[in-house]
């Protein structure tokens, strides 16, 4: 095929000229158009005039702003793209008229970038998911994902662009937002935060300046601990710079980058480095380095070790607790010594990971194994601190370590008038006096009052692909079939029981019938009742989170087949606890029940222990051989009448140390991050489970479930 | 006692298995076994346990008798039953049996795989009894001093429906394994692959970020075994990335995303 010429200016002014008549003038010609077009390949040409005179029949304006914009368009966009963008000008055109229309041309830059996006970007939804995990596993303290407008860390989040399209494929993208989340996490690791950095930059004339070239020389720091531990991750990196052509640094600077890549080098040296370059050239900036905002980590940095150092105080007094009860229990005197100066760090090099330390804790001189979750809040310290400083080895104070929530108002306690009819007594357990208090709560089963909105049907479609994945995964667990060996009637023969059999009977004895097999499906046989708070404290996100994970729930249950009960908990004082009766055993999963899970909602405090107490009455009466009771909640144990602190924890404890005397195994779900001050002890140190994000938990709620129950 | 002599020699460890001690767990098995007290392994999978059993037998020149439970196993499975052969029928020891005549170390692999009947035949030879009963036959068998019972059992799982009962539990001394430190786990690596120090302690190292992931999508990290499994292939010419890929990160997870961040995770190493 031979390739036709291009069309002269001259030729293409003639034939815009024609589709675009009614708009020229005198004034306003087609000239400078044809000259810009007369530029590009015949087959581009006859691609925009025919465009042209296309849009030129809806209208002759648009058609001329699309003529302008065409040469760029050519230039950023392949043909597929260009028409695609033609069609959302018309569109606009048919919808909103003329003017904006004519803004779609003129933006075809933005739109170029949108379509690179598409099909060479990535997106924050594309990568979360995967890099969440990754940075999880390079060590550390957790650390959540968010899209954000800046690249930045705030030591407890990593704010990613909730877009990448700077790189020329999905692939490099992918790259390019790894980078950044490693960068960051470095940043939290290797101790960028761990020096007054505000203060820092404030001694500067120009603060944004030493910021800019601080950030770059940390980030040679960073790399080289990276080099050294995640030599991998840091090639990666590397290709990156190089791609970008962004590995050079300045002349001047060779000296500090020799101590900045040095292994002993700390944010020690980037400052030093700082304070000898500032007056330097201003440093390239990486790919991958986002800003620093150093005012935004010290913050959240000062929230965590505030209440991390309140935790560990907790703990150690925990810890001085259980020694003093072993002591007491080998028979021997009690120490009366001072709680203060009985703790220490040890710090030993970790012959694990060269140039750190490892930490070991000691009560009066003697190593203690802490648990696993102290052991966590001790690394979490050292991470922000780079070692446990003396003010954090201190116990809390006598039984001040669980801490009593704040008063509450006691208005508006009596409505109506009170009465005990068709309600349910109630022992309590006071640990103070070691004996039940007779009849001391009044429970009341209600409805839930059923709201009938849309809630459910919104939920199943938010979450239709877990959904249908939780159902698969249930009805896995539901297939079990199950080979029973020695059956009197089946569909093959036992073999083994046979050659028994006849062995018996040649000694003398009575042969066996039972020398089948058979398939059976296995009964899984489970009962389990969920118990929901509903106090004030769950308005909002909780609640709504609640609800959905029951929605779930029912969805895969009903697959599953196991019996299930929903009760929410609330009430006000031992004299108005409050059952809310969400789903009986007995009921199905009905339009009903779906309603009365969308009417869920923030009531007033929590009793827990009555509230078990009656449930496990309600597991009672039924006949399972495995039998559950799953509490989600937020938080601890607290009624208005001091239902709190000490008293609400042991008695709830209690009650669940009945309900496990009855056989029933008590689990619960949480999102009180401080819930490892007191779940243990109420639960037992394996049967209770942290969810630090509101926002996982219905999907984790049903994960839980099918871990416990097969 | 001729057939129980081949029996022996049968089931004798004839060369010490490499073994690395993780801490006192050696004199502390020795203790049990001369008080003749039964033990309880617990520990994660592939930490380590079996070839502790195996090296123990070697220490105390006692045979090993290994039984792997599952869910389908019988009491029969382990006393014994009668077979016919010929135009005879003849009974025939099953495992545990055979290990109480012959006074080995009997040690029951992943007992809570196992029924809960079957779980409690064990019972009497655990207690200080130290008897079997065999109904078919109407013996009662009689351990020796030798005989030694050890099961495991691992915690990790968190089913209600796969717990060890009490009764059973209490019976045992309790041995807990958790992973090397790492400096003995890049040893252990080096010596059962050939592979270089440096990247067993890669291997390590990659161990360690998947086990932080233990709760967060995984229900387990990288065991020892699969770190050999891995330097293995290495040692045999397969690229690193390749080998972690298909020794580790394909036994832990089929979840997409899971896959792909350990993955990630590897490749950072290597
Ligand atoms: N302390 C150790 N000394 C020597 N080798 C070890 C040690 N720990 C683990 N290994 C290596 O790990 C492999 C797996 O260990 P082993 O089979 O004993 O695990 P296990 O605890 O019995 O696992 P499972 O519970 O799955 O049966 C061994 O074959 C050996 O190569
Ligand atoms: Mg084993």
């Amino acid at each position: 095929m031979t390739l036709s010429p291009p069309l002269s200016a001259i030729e293409l002014e003639e034939k815009l000229d024609e589709y675009l008549d009614p708009v020229l003038s005198s004034r306003r010609t087609a000239t400078g158009l044809a000259a810009m077009l007369a530029e590009f390949s015949r087959s581009q040409q006859e691609f925009v005039l025919r465009w042209i005179g296309i849009i030129a029949k809806t209208n002759a304006e648009l058609a001329y702003q699309f003529a302008a914009q065409a040469p760029e368009g050519l230039r950023l966009m392949d043909p597929d793209d260009i028409e695609s963008w033609i069609i959302q000008a018309m569109d606009t055109y048919d919808r909103m008229g003329l003017y904006p229309a004519s803004a779609v041309f003129h933006e075809g830059e933005a739109y170029a970038a949108r379509v690179r996006t598409r099909v060479s970007g990535m997106s924050f939804d594309d990568v979360s998911g995967i890099l969440e995990i990754f940075v999880r596993g390079l060590s550390g303290r957790p650390l959540k994902l968010e899209p954000g407008e800046e690249v930045y860390t705030d030591t407890s989040t990593l704010f990613l662009p909730s877009s990448l399209a700077r790189m020329p494929n999905k692939d490099e993208n992918f790259r390019l937002y790894k980078a950044m989340a490693a960068h960051l996490w470095a940043q939290t690791w290797y101790g960028t935060f761990r020096s007054d950095l505000c203060g820092l930059f404030a001694g500067f004339p120009d603060q944004d300046r030493a910021k800019q070239i601080f950030h770059a020389l940390e980030t040679v720091r960073l790399d080289a601990r990276l080099a050294a531990d995640l030599p991998g991750l840091h090639r990666d990196m590397q290709r990156l710079r190089e791609d970008l052509d962004e590995t050079a640094y300045p002349d001047t600077w060779q000296k500090q980058l020799c101590a900045l890549r040095a292994p002993q080098a700390s944010v020690q040296t980037t400052i030093d480095a700082l304070n000898a370059l500032y007056g330097d050239v201003l440093p390239p900036s990486i790919c991958y380095q986002g800003t620093l905002q150093a005012g935004r980590a010290e913050q959240v940095m000062a929230q965590r070790l505030s209440r991390e150092k309140d935790q560990f105080h907790a703990a150690l007094a925990r810890l001085l607790d259980d020694k003093g009860r072993r002591t007491e229990l080998a028979g021997l005197e009690g120490d009366p010594k001072d709680d203060t100066e009985r703790f220490r760090v040890e710090r030993t090099p970790d012959p694990d990971q060269p140039g750190k330390w490892r930490y070991e804790l000691t009560i009066d001189g003697q190593p203690v194994t802490p648990p696993q979750d102290v052991k966590a809040m001790m690394d979490s310290i050292v991470q922000d601190l780079g070692d446990i400083p003396d003010d954090y080895l201190v116990a809390a104070g006598d039984g001040s370590y669980r801490r009593d929530g704040e008063e509450k108002n006691p208005d508006d306690v009596w409505k109506g008038t009170y009465h005990e009819e068709g309600a349910f007594l109630y022992n309590e357990w006071d640990y103070r006096r070691q004996h039940y208090r007779k009849h001391w709560c009044v429970l009341r089963e209600i409805d839930v009052h059923p709201l009938d909105d849309d809630f459910v049907a919104r939920t199943r479609q938010k979450y239709a692909a877990p959904i249908a994945s939780l159902r698969k995964s249930f009805e896995a667990l539901r297939g079990e079939e199950k080979l029973l060996k020695r059956q009197k009637n089946g569909d093959n023969i036992d073999f083994d029981a046979l050659v028994e059999a006849y062995a018996d009977m040649r000694h003398g004895m009575e042969m066996s019938e039972r020398v089948l097999t058979k398939l059976h499906k296995q009964e899984r046989n489970i009962a389990v009742m969920f118990m929901v708070d509903m106090s004030g404290s769950t308005k909002g996100w909780i609640n709504d989170a609640e609800r959905e994970a029951l929605v779930l729930l029912c969805e895969a249950l009903e697959v599953l087949g196991d019996r299930y009960a929903i009760y929410g908990f609330s009430g006000i004082t031992r004299k108005r606890c409050e059952l809310y009766r969400v789903k009986r055993f007995d009921e199905p999963y009905s339009d009903l029940v779906r309603a009365r899970i969308a009417g869920i909602k923030p009531e007033d405090y929590t009793r827990m222990g009555v509230t078990i107490r009656h449930l496990t009455r309600l597991l009672n009466e039924v006949e399972a051989r495995t039998k559950l009771l799953i509490t989600l909640s937020d938080g601890k144990p607290d009624d208005y009448d001091g239902y709190r602190g000490d008293y609400g924890i042991e008695d709830t404890r209690q009650a669940l140390i009945e309900a496990k005397r009855d056989g029933i195994h008590p689990f619960c779900v949480t999102i009180d991050t401080e819930a490892r001050d007191y779940l243990p002890h109420m639960y037992g140190a394996v049967n209770w489970t942290l969810i630090d994000d509101v926002r996982r938990l219905p999907l984790k709620v049903s994960e839980i479930y099918r871990r416990l129950t097969t | 006692m001729d057939a129980h002599a081949v029996s022996i020699k049968e089931y004798l460890v004839k060369k010490e298995p490499y073994y690395e001690p993780q801490g006192d767990e050696i004199a502390l098995f020795e203790a049990a076994y001369r008080n003749q007290i039964p033990v309880l392994l617990k520990g994660p999978t592939g930490c380590g346990k079996t070839r502790f059993m195996e090296h123990m037998a070697w220490r105390l020149s006692r045979p090993l008798v290994t039984v792997s439970c599952h869910d389908d196993l019988t009491a029969s499975d382990l006393i014994g039953r009668y077979l016919i052969t010929a135009a005879e029928t003849a009974w025939v020891d099953g495992p545990l049996a055979r290990a109480v005549r012959i006074g080995a170390i009997c040690y029951l692999d992943e007992i809570v795989e196992a029924r809960k009947d079957t779980t409690v035949v064990i019972h009497p030879l655990a207690d200080d009894r130290r008897i079997l009963p065999v109904e078919k036959t109407g013996e009662l068998l009689e351990a020796t001093p030798e005989f030694c019972l050890a099961i495991s059992y691992n915690p990790g799982y968190q089913s209600i429906l796969k717990d060890l009962k009490q009764s059973t539990r209490q019976r045992f001394i309790g041995i807990e394994f958790g992973y090397p430190t790492s400096d003995l786990e890049q040893r252990i690596i080096v010596h059962e692959s050939g592979i270089g120090p440096e990247i067993a302690e890669k291997l390590v190292k990659f161990a360690g970020m998947t086990r932080n992931l233990k709760g967060n999508g995984l229900d387990e990290g990288a065991s020892t075994r699969l770190l050999v499994h891995a330097a293995k292939l290495m040692v045999t010419g397969i690229e690193p990335r390749r080998a972690c890929r298909g020794a580790i990160s394909e036994t832990l997870t089929d979840d997409a995303e899971m896959l792909a961040a350990i993955n990630e995770l590897s490749a950072s190493l290597f």
